[in-house]
C-alpha cells in the first residue's frame, strides 16, 4: 500500500511539471484555458490521465527530431527526453520501443543504419537518466514510415525523428 | 515450379539445313559508347504447325520482337510493311523482298503444340543482305505455360549472334511490389520475368520487406523483413516458397544481405548500438565473421565475381563513399572521390565495373565506375534513383525511381550501361529494390 501511495505522489509531481511544457507537439486549447478539468479527476487512459500512454504521447512528447544526417540530440530534444525518462521512471509497468526514422533523401540501407543511430542516441540518453535498459528496445525503420509525405524540408524535418512507443508488458524480438 | 523449370528442354544446335559457307563478315551490331543506329530487322509471325499452336505462334514472335527492340539496338520493321509472307518454315527465304524494305536481319520461326501441353518452337535467323543464315537453326520445347520463356530463348540466341554479347532475356527479377499511400506502403516480395511478365508474390504484405537479393543460381532469395518487429535477414527458397530467418541476435538489426558468388556465404550489415558493421555468414553452419570494425556506418556489401573482394559503402570519411576490401576483411581502399555521396555499390558480373547510387546537389543518379574509381559515368538523374542491379550479361542496369511529393510512387527502370535506352519496366503496381537473377 505504501508503495502505491508513493507512486501516486510521483505521478502527481510529474503531471504538475509536465503541464509547464505540455504544448510542444499538441495544442490543446481546453488545457491551456483550464476549462476542461473535471471535478472528479481525469478519465483513466485519457490524455489528462498522467499514467496514460496518451498523456505520454501528447503531454510529455513522444518524439524528438534531428538535423539532416545527424543523430546528435538538440537541447530541445534533451528536454523532451528528460520528460520521457521521468515518466518511464514513474510508470514502471511500461516498456518502450524507440523507433528511429530518416527522411527520404538517402539510400534505403544507409537510412536504416542512420535511424538506428538516432534511436540509439535516445536509448542512451534515457538510460543515462536512470531508465533500465531492460525496459527499452530500439528499432530503425529507415525511410520506410514517413509521418509527413511531402517532398520538402517542412516534411523531411518531421520525418527525421525518434519516437518512443510505450507498450504495456514484455517486449519480444 | 521446380518441375516446370527442369522440364524446359533445349535442343541446341539443331541444324535444319547446312549453312552456306560464309565468305564475308557475319552481320554484327557493335555496341560502342557512341551513338548507335538501331539495326532494322523483321520478325514475321511464326508459322503455326498445328491448330493448337495457333494461339502461341503470334505471341511468341511478338515477345521475341519486344525483347530485341527493347534493347534499343534493333528496330523492328512493322509487319504492315512486309512484302513477303512466310507461310511455311521450310520454304526458301525471299531475300529480295526483305532487302526491299531494308531489313538487315530476319527471324523466321514455327510453333507446334502436341496436345499434351507441350509447345515446341523452331527458329532461324538470316543475314538478308548477305543472303545467308546467321548461325544454325534451333528448337526449344517447354510446357505451354512456359511459352514466354521459349520466346526469350529465341530472342537470346538472336541477340547473342547479332551483338556477340552474352544473352539476358530469359532471366527473372526479384523485387518489392508496393501499394498504398507513401506513409503506409504495403510491401510484398515478388519475382517476375525481366520484362515484368509472370509476377509471383512471395510474401503477403503483412510485414515490411526490403531489398531482395537473388542467389547466383537463382534458387534462393535473401531479403530483409520486419516480421518480428525488427529488421532481420530471411532466406527464401524459390522452389517451395519457404523462408527462414538467417540471423537472429536479440536486440540486433540485420539487413543489406548479398550472396557470395558460390552461394555459400552471405555478407550483410549488423547494427549494434549506434554502430553498423559488415559481417559474413556461412549459410550452412551459421558461423559469422566480422569484416569491418569502425564506428562508422558500413553497409551495402557486394562481392567481386571471383569472390576475392567486397565493395561496400562507409561514412567513415564523414559522408557515404565507396570502398573495396578483401573478402575476409582487412584494409579497405576508397575508390569514390567525386562530388557528392556514393552508396549501394554493386560489382558487375564481368568484374570490371561497379554500379552505384550517387547523391549530389539534391539529385540522385545511377552511375558506373571502374573498380579503381576511374571513368565514373552517371547514367541517370532524377529526384530519387537508387539500388542498381546488373543484367546477367553486364550490359544493362535495372534500378528503382521514386517520384516526388505526396503522390510519389516507385517504379523500376532499366538503362544500358552506355546511358542510352532508359526504359520503364512494366509492373502492375509500384515496385522497388530490383535484384536481377541469373540467365535461366
Amino acid at each position: 500500500m505504501s508503495h502505491f501511495t508513493k507512486a501516486l505522489l510521483l505521478v502527481g509531481a510529474l503531471a504538475a511539471s509536465a503541464c509547464t511544457n505540455a504544448n510542444r507537439f499538441e495544442d490543446d486549447p481546453a488545457l491551456s484555458r483550464g476549462t476542461a478539468a473535471p471535478a472528479t479527476g481525469p478519465i483513466p487512459g485519457s490524455v489528462d490521465d498522467p499514467t496514460s500512454t496518451a498523456f505520454f504521447q501528447q503531454r510529455v512528447g513522444d518524439r524528438v527530431l534531428f538535423a539532416v544526417d545527424q543523430s546528435t540530440l538538440s537541447p530541445e530534444a534533451r528536454q523532451v527526453l528528460d520528460g520521457q525518462a521521468q515518466w518511464l521512471l514513474t510508470n514502471t509497468d511500461y516498456m518502450a520501443v524507440i523507433e528511429g526514422h530518416a527522411d527520404e533523401q538517402g539510400t534505403r540501407e544507409y537510412n536504416i543504419a542512420l535511424g538506428a543511430r538516432r534511436a540509439n542516441a535516445v536509448m542512451e540518453y534515457l538510460t543515462s537518466k536512470g531508465v533500465s535498459p531492460a525496459r527499452l528496445k530500439f528499432v530503425s525503420y529507415g525511410k520506410e514510415r514517413p509521418v509527413e509525405i511531402c517532398s520538402e524540408e517542412a516534411c523531411y524535418a518531421k520525418n527525421r525523428r525518434a519516437v518512443t512507443v510505450i507498450a504495456a508488458g514484455g517486449l519480444t524480438g | 515450379m521446380k518441375a516446370f523449370l527442369a522440364s524446359l528442354s533445349l535442343a541446341l544446335g539443331l541444324a535444319f539445313l547446312p549453312a552456306a559457307v560464309q565468305a564475308q563478315e557475319p552481320l554484327r551490331i557493335e555496341i560502342t559508347e557512341g551513338v548507335v543506329e538501331p539495326m532494322p530487322y523483321a520478325v514475321p509471325s511464326f508459322v503455326a504447325e498445328t491448330p493448337e499452336a495457333q494461339q502461341y505462334a503470334d505471341q511468341i514472335s511478338r515477345v521475341v520482337a519486344d525483347d530485341l527492340t527493347g534493347t534499343g539496338l534493333f528496330r523492328e520493321i512493322p509487319r504492315e510493311a512486309h512484302i513477303a509472307q512466310v507461310t511455311s518454315f521450310g520454304a526458301p527465304v525471299q531475300f529480295a523482298d526483305w532487302k526491299a524494305i531494308n531489313a538487315q536481319a530476319l527471324i523466321t520461326g514455327s510453333v507446334s503444340a502436341d496436345g499434351a501441353g507441350r509447345v515446341v518452337v523452331k527458329f532461324r535467323a538470316w543475314d538478308v543482305f548477305a543472303g545467308q543464315e546467321l548461325g544454325q537453326g534451333m528448337q526449344f520445347a517447354a510446357p505451354a505455360e512456359g511459352w514466354r520463356r521459349l520466346a526469350h530463348k529465341v530472342a537470346d540466341q538472336v541477340y547473342s549472334r547479332l551483338t556477340g554479347e552474352d544473352p539476358y532475356f530469359d532471366s527473372r527479377v526479384a523485387f518489392v511490389s508496393e501499394t498504398g499511400p507513401k506513409g503506409e506502403r504495403v510491401k510484398r516480395l515478388a519475382i517476375m520475368d525481366y520484362d515484368g511478365a509472370n509476377i509471383q508474390y512471395l510474401t503477403d504484405g503483412g510485414a515490411i520487406v526490403l531489398a531482395p537479393r537473388f542467389s547466383p543460381s537463382g534458387d534462393r532469395v535473401l531479403y530483409t523483413s520486419y516480421q518480428t518487429g525488427f529488421p532481420r535477414i530471411h532466406v527464401l527458397s524459390v522452389g517451395d516458397v519457404q523462408s527462414r530467418i538467417l540471423q537472429a541476435g536479440d536486440g540486433q538489426m540485420s539487413f543489406a544481405p548479398r550472396f557470395s558468388p558460390d552461394g555459400r556465404m552471405v555478407v550483410y550489415s549488423l547494427s549494434q548500438g549506434s554502430n553498423t558493421d559488415i559481417y559474413a555468414m556461412d549459410v550452412a553452419s551459421g558461423a559469422t565473421r566480422r569484416l569491418t570494425s569502425t564506428p562508422a556506418i558500413e553497409t551495402a556489401p557486394s562481392f567481386s565475381p571471383d569472390g576475392s573482394q567486397i565493395v561496400f559503402e562507409s561514412d567513415r570519411s564523414g559522408t557515404q563513399q565507396l570502398y573495396i576490401m578483401p573478402a575476409m576483411g582487412g584494409e579497405a581502399r576508397r575508390i569514390s572521390f567525386g562530388q557528392g555521396r556514393y552508396g549501394t555499390p554493386v560489382w558487375s558480373p564481368r568484374g570490371d565495373m561497379i554500379a552505384f547510387t550517387k547523391q549530389n546537389a539534391g539529385r540522385f543518379h545511377i552511375g558506373v565506375m571502374r573498380t579503381d574509381g576511374s571513368e565514373e559515368r552517371l547514367l541517370t538523374a532524377s529526384f530519387l534513383d537508387e539500388g542498381p542491379t546488373w543484367a546477367p550479361n553486364g550490359r544493362v542496369i535495372m534500378f528503382a525511381r521514386e517520384t516526388q511529393g505526396a503522390q510519389g510512387a516507385s517504379a523500376l527502370y532499366s538503362v544500358d550501361i552506355s546511358g542510352r535506352n532508359l526504359q520503364r519496366v512494366r509492373t502492375p503496381a509500384g515496385a522497388s529494390d530490383p535484384s536481377w537473377g541469373p540467365l535461366q
